[in-house]
């Protein structure tokens, strides 16, 4: 079974709207939203849920008003400035370390584990997806990424499908470290701006971290000749592969707008490069793992 | 004041706002980057940098002569950061988060703490504008105690702009925690709104006023315009696509240069801002 996570470093370079239409071209596979923070694709995949789990992760403290003696000891001792000088535990400051908990000598601290999300797994026009739902203002969403490629491929691998396509989170940090280590391929949607290369380039170093073979799309790649020109030979020099060059097109903010993915909606210039890059794509998961 | 810019998706034109509008306002301006992970605003701003300093976070040291390898500090580590076997004691640096518990707990006083660095913190001036932002090293998990350190630097004079990183998790909270207001930029499409609704549960569970800029507000649907009204949200500013904007941008020209009458724009969308926490 082969896991491609599709990643951007900087958001809206089309990361989305690209796995949606990898989704419409791929078949036999499992697909996994790994943007648990602000997850997207559901909007164009619409999905029926047919299991949906809480997700918890790690505790938070609770000061027992009645118990507290205000001594002033897990103040001084929490590093991250959670608890007011009215012994109130800020559930936002929180970083859920116990500390307060181990040593209050009171035993006034309670340490609760805390919901902080949900996670599915539907059924969409394209096969299964799994999915979830960081809550607002909550941690841990490394966890629940992992959680969700977990599940993904356990579905997969129930179903016996060969392939797991994961839209990744944003960033370089916790979310997309979760989101990429030990996948089989990388695949960074640049887009030819100043600072989508400038991403792009910090994106690949985190990719080369985890040593995944990792490939670049070139989205909106009009936009700025010059620098589309740059990352090919970015692409060149650091041994990466450039699997697609897409042109600018409203089609897909339209397409977007009627809930389709750009395959689906139209068979312009931008769909017929998408289905290259995808072919691409597919040709390099099929060679990762064999050398 | 500090206004922190914000938006549930990367993308929409966040550090457009931010470094616009820090370029747009009188008096005394500083302009924080939080997006440790993908600091951008600098490749648009181009600031004069003059001073840089390491941030890191503290982790256990363990002196395997004192040891006795009970095991306390495994069993008291939340993230699995350090762990006793047999004789040995293994630390896993990039999963501590620097709480400090094992040390306190370690019966043997054999644990000491190290600084680990995460990043650095750059500090620089352009155009009058006093700029800080953060780097985050390739490989690191862990942005918040980094964009903590950028938020040290806040000089609490005249105003304060917060870009923060995009989404609404962890890194986004430890940002615009402490704003007096929050602009939330978006782009009128099915995206852009689910988007914008997940950044307006943050702010409200952060009890933080907000509004919105569209920016991109001719492509889409109406879906944006009508949450909006519904949530009584002001709409501070629309930004048109314009392929010269998009163009401009790309290169990392400013906005205002191109168009100078944007800076009237940016100064009322302050002004209004204002008006509305009643400063
Ligand atoms: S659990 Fe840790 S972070 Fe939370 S209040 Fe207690 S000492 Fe502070
Ligand atoms: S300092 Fe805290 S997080 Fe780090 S290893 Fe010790 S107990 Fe774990």
């Amino acid at each position: 079974m082969k896991e491609l996570v599709v990643i951007s470093g900087k958001g809206g370079t089309g990361k989305t709207t690209i796995v949606a239409a990898f989704a419409t071209l791929a078949q036999d596979k499992v697909m996994a939203d790994a943007d648990v923070d602000a997850p997207d694709l559901h909007i164009i995949l619409d999905p029926t849920i047919t299991r949906r789990e809480e997700f918890r992760s790690g505790n938070l403290a609770f000061i027992n008003k009645e118990l507290c003696t205000e001594c002033g000891k897990c103040r001084e001792l929490c590093r991250f400035g959670a608890i007011s000088e009215g012994y109130v535990v800020d559930k936002i400051d929180c970083e859920g370390c116990g500390v307060c908990y181990n040593f209050c000598p009171a035993e006034a601290i309670e340490f609760k584990e805390e919901v902080s999300g949900e996670w599915f797994i539907s059924e969409t026009r394209f096969g299964s997806l799994v999915h979830a739902q960081l809550g607002v203002a909550k941690e841990n969403s490394g966890k629940l990424v992992t959680l969700v490629r977990k599940n993904a491929k356990m579905l997969a691998e129930n179903k016996g499908k060969e392939l797991i396509i994961v839209d990744g989170a944003p960033g370089i940090g916790c979310a997309v470290i979760s989101s990429i280590t030990g996948s089989d391929l990388v695949l960074i949607i640049s887009e030819p701006t100043i600072s989508g290369i400038h991403d792009m380039r910090r994106t690949a170093a985190l990719a080369a971290h985890f040593k995944i073979p990792t490939a670049v799309c070139i989205n909106k790649c009009d936009i700025n000749l010059e620098i589309s020109q740059n990352i090919r030979s970015y692409c060149q020099e650091n041994n990466l592969k450039l699997v697609g060059e897409i042109p600018f097109d409203t089609v897909v903010t339209e397409a977007m707008v009627h809930r389709k993915s750009v395959i689906e909606f139209s068979q312009g210039a931008v769909s017929q490069e998408i289905e290259r890059t995808w072919q691409n794509t597919t040709r390099l998961l099929n060679q990762s793992g064999e050398a | 004041m500090i206004v922190g810019i914000a938006s549930g998706k990367g993308g929409t034109g966040k550090t457009t706002v931010a470094t616009n509008l820090a370029l747009s306002l009188n008096g005394k301006v500083q302009l924080l980057d939080c997006d440790v992970e993908e600091p951008n605003a600098h490749l648009f701003l181009k600031p004069k940098f003059h001073g840089s300093e390491s941030v890191g976070i503290p982790i256990p040291q363990v002196d395997e002569k004192l040891c006795t390898f009970c095991g306390k500090c495994g069993e008291i580590c939340q993230y699995g950061a350090i762990l006793a076997v047999k004789k040995k004691v293994l630390v896993f640096p990039e999963l501590c988060h620097g709480c400090g518990g094992c040390s306190l707990v370690c019966p043997e006083a054999a644990i000491s703490e190290v600084m680990r660095e995460i990043g650095t913190v750059e500090k620089g001036v352009v155009r009058g504008v006093d700029f800080v932002h953060g780097r985050l090293h390739v490989g690191e998990p862990m942005a918040p105690p980094l964009i903590r350190a950028v938020k040290e630097k806040t000089n609490n004079q005249g105003t304060v702009i917060i870009d923060a990183p995009p989404g609404t998790s962890c890194p986004v909270i430890e940002s615009i925690k402490g704003s007096g207001y929050v602009i939330l930029v978006t782009e009128p499409t099915p995206f852009g709104l689910y988007d914008l609704t997940l950044a307006v549960d943050m702010v409200k569970a952060l009890s933080i006023p907000s509004g919105v800029i569209i920016n991109k507000a001719d492509i889409g649907d109406r879906g944006v315009d009508q949450f909006c009204q519904r949530e009584n949200l002001p709409v501070l500013l629309r930004i048109p696509l314009e392929r010269r904007i998009a163009e401009a941008y790309s290169r990392g020209e400013m906005m205002v240069d191109i168009y100078p009458e944007y800076k009237e724009k940016f100064r009322s969308v302050i002004s209004e801002v204002k008006r509305l926490i009643g400063e």
